[in-house]
């Protein structure tokens, strides 16, 4: 489903990421892990399409296409969705109407036709209950004034609603306490299907006892260090990631 | 190039949808200003010695006064001695009602969006329009009469109702009140009339659709709208201009009187030439508006989408003379290109516990100035005087200007004045991040704006407010990409 072979990127001249490969196939959670500053989000946002990372060498394939030649809205159209470690806020725009623009555009792009209110807002029941979000929220302006723990949850709803086949959760765990990660990690499990591929980047272990993912990689200075099954992860937890750096080095003497 | 900024280009660039204009055959007074080209209109529109007394009183005093040099705009000082001053389509005969009208004038409407044809029109609008310097026709007038409320055009208010013109006309803005006022009194050839008599509640929104289409013509339209004891009206305004290299002037006033118990809201959309992308052309915008709140509990409300004109000068205003009265400010500006904005409000509180609101969303792109100029001024007399202001600047691109020019002023100890100002940017961030969703970004700006507008434009009445949403990302268009 996602083919990244030997992916470079740089910003501003600066590489981050020298050379990273990964397969995802339908129905599997892959976990990224690492330290801070080994490239982690710079994956997510190249994979999402952000402007200031120019990819200098390699490739992205998704669902037998180039990703890389696709705008950022085509992406999100073709089913690629980051939730945001840090979502942003859009004064005067409710969570509502900013959906419903959303989900209608990828209906556009797919050639279905756009969901009139009324069932727009059933789907928003729907999803709502998956995720444990209040309504009062969704009229609210997108994000502002939300908690910490708010915003994350309204990416995790947003996702419930556009069911994308890829989904790719930057650093979600971040400011959560622990009820709410038991909620945005339940949202992420209900959602997961045989169909779609789930991306989780994350520092900790923690929110791996939630998300159980298939596969841990650990991300060093800008490649795949090392990778393995869940058990990876909990090694990490209990050494950290110096041992990591230390076989690193140690290899490239 | 960073990516908003490519986005604002692209933005930018849209052009002019209304910049048509149409060949007819016109009357047209002799190219320059003197007190014969003043005689010449009275003349022209007939109208009784004390009107021409009053306009060349007016005139008198122009010649005595200097343009304004403190807004923060500038443009190429304007020769009023090359402008014309008036230019009225050449209709068969004088027509009683609108489906007398000259068929090719509706035209001109018709292609605008505005059907003058009582049976097409959405009911619920009457539409007073000026073309040029003149009015071509009033819808829904019958209805209307049956309620006592007159709505007709300013030249036939003058021959109909002659004591009532006499009383109001210059009582909010006097012919001497100001540069731009004084050249209107003066030559001023049309414009709407409105009478709310007293306890009515006018059963439909009144609206007045100007346009310009002679060349190196200024218009001159004055609008007088009085409301009496215990009345409501919502009345709109809206107007647009054929895409010309020249600058056009356009010096309108607003006049509102407001008796005990009355409400006035005032609405307008304009969409005025903004000249090219390089600054080319476009409408001087010079335009008094003001309302006295003169009976107790009367209340004057202002909303205003400015998204028009190369230059725009504009300070809708509120005099609060009556106790317990209350003026409203509420405005969204855009600019775009190489347009300028000074604009804002002036809100005199004189009676007892009087309040005031003001709420100005200033949006900035291109290589546009935009400028927020108010003032609260709060009498001796004005015990309990409130005023709540909130001035908010987005910018979109690094190259615009946006400005905030708050005066206040208090003669009274018990005065509670707020003042709010916020700046922000459209950020890359927020245009990615609804991308990220699967919204392109021409409509992401749409979204971002129309949201930070949300305030003003729940002020518009339901189909202006439509239409405004439309305006303001049709203006933006092209600014990002």
């Amino acid at each position: 489903m996602l083919s990244i072979k030997n992916l470079h990127a740089s910003i501003e001249g600066t590489p981050i990421l020298k050379g990273i490969s990964l397969e995802i196939k339908p129905g599997e959670v892959h976990a990224i892990m690492g330290p801070n500053g080994s490239g982690k989000s710079t994956l997510a946002s190249v994979l999402a399409g952000r402007e200031e990372y120019e990819v200098t060498e390699g490739e992205v394939y998704f669902k037998g296409k180039n990703l890389l030649e696709l705008s950022p809205e085509d992406r999100a159209r073709e089913g690629v969705f980051l939730a945001f470690q840090y979502p942003v806020e859009i004064p005067g725009v409710s969570s509502t109407n900013f959906l419903r623009t959303a989900v209608n555009q990828v209906r556009e792009y797919r050639g279905q036709e756009p969901l009139d209110a009324v069932k727009f807002l059933s789907l928003m029941k729907e999803k709502m209950k998956l995720v444990e979000i209040d309504q009062k929220l969704l009229s609210r302006a997108l994000n502002e004034g939300f908690s910490g723990g708010e915003k994350k949850k309204n990416e995790i709803f947003q996702m419930a609603v556009l069911e994308p086949t890829l989904a790719i959760l930057d650093e979600t765990d971040s400011g959560l306490d622990i009820d709410a990660l038991k909620v945005v990690a339940n949202g992420v499990n209900q959602l997961k299907t045989k169909e779609n591929g789930t991306i989780v980047v994350t520092h900790y272990q923690r929110l791996l006892d939630y998300i159980v993912p298939d596969y841990v990689h650990v991300l060093f200075d800008g490649r795949i260090v090392k990778s393995g099954s869940k058990d990876l992860a909990l090694e990490l937890e209990d050494k950290g990631y110096d041992w990591i750096k230390e076989e690193v080095s140690g290899t490239t003497v | 190039m960073s990516k908003d900024n490519e986005i604002l280009e692209e933005f930018t660039s849209k052009e002019y949808e209304h910049g048509w204009s149409v060949d007819y055959e016109a009357d047209e007074a002799p190219i320059g200003l003197t007190e014969d080209t003043i005689r010449w209109i009275s003349s022209k529109k007939e109208e009784p010695k004390w009107l021409l007394d009053w306009r060349l009183k007016a005139f008198r005093h122009w010649e005595t006064m200097e343009e304004p040099s403190w807004p923060n705009v500038s443009y190429p000082k304007i020769d009023y001695q090359a402008l014309r001053y008036y230019s009225a389509p050449k209709q068969k005969s004088k027509p009683s009602n609108i489906n007398e009208v000259d068929p090719e004038l509706l035209k001109i409407y018709d292609r605008l969006g505005i059907s003058l044809n009582e049976q097409k029109r959405l009911q619920g609008i009457a539409v007073d329009a000026v073309l040029d310097s003149v009015s071509v026709g009033t819808t829904f007038k019958d209805t209307l009469s049956k309620l006592g409320v007159i709505f007709c055009s300013f030249s036939e208010a003058v021959k109909e109702h002659p004591d009532l013109v006499k009383k109001y006309l210059g009582s909010v803005v006097p012919s001497t009140d100001n540069y731009f006022a004084a050249l209107n009194s003066a030559v001023f050839s049309d414009g709407s009339f409105c009478y709310i008599p007293k306890g009515v509640r006018c059963p439909m929104e009144l609206s007045t659709y100007f346009r310009i289409n002679a060349a190196n013509t200024g218009q001159f339209e004055r609008t007088l709208i009085i409301a009496e004891d215990k009345s409501y009206v919502s009345y709109l305004e809206g107007c647009t201009a054929p895409q010309r290299d020249e600058n056009q002037l356009h010096a309108a006033v607003v006049e509102i009187y407001a008796a005990e118990n009355a409400q006035v809201k005032y609405s307008t959309v304009q969409n005025w030439y903004p000249g090219d992308k390089n600054g080319k052309g476009g409408i001087y915008n010079f335009v008094t508006k003001r309302g006295i709140c003169a009976g107790n509990h009367s209340k004057i409300s202002w909303t205003q989408v400015e998204t028009g004109s190369a230059v725009t000068w504009k300070y809708p205003s509120c005099i609060l003379k009556g106790d317990n009265s209350v003026g409203e400010f509420y405005s969204v500006a855009v600019t775009n290109n190489y347009q300028q904005a000074d604009t804002g409000t002036k809100m005199i509180h004189i009676g007892k516990n009087t309040r005031s609101r003001i709420v100005s969303k200033g949006i900035s792109a291109g290589k546009s100035q935009n400028s927020y100029r108010g003032q609260v001024q709060v009498m001796k007399r004005a015990t309990n005087a409130r005023n709540f202001s909130q001035c908010d600047s987005l910018l979109m691109g690094d190259r615009c200007g946006a400005h905030t020019f708050p005066y206040i002023d208090i003669h009274n100890s018990s005065a509670k004045v707020e003042h709010e100002a916020t700046t922000s940017k459209i950020g890359e961030d927020q245009i990615f991040y609804c991308n990220q969703r699967g919204i392109n970004s021409e409509d992401a700006v749409a979204l971002i704006v129309n949201g930070y507008a949300k305030e003003v434009l729940n002020q518009l009445p339901m189909e202006f407010a439509v239409e405004a949403q439309k305006l303001l990302a049709l203006t933006l268009e092209g600014s990002v990409g």
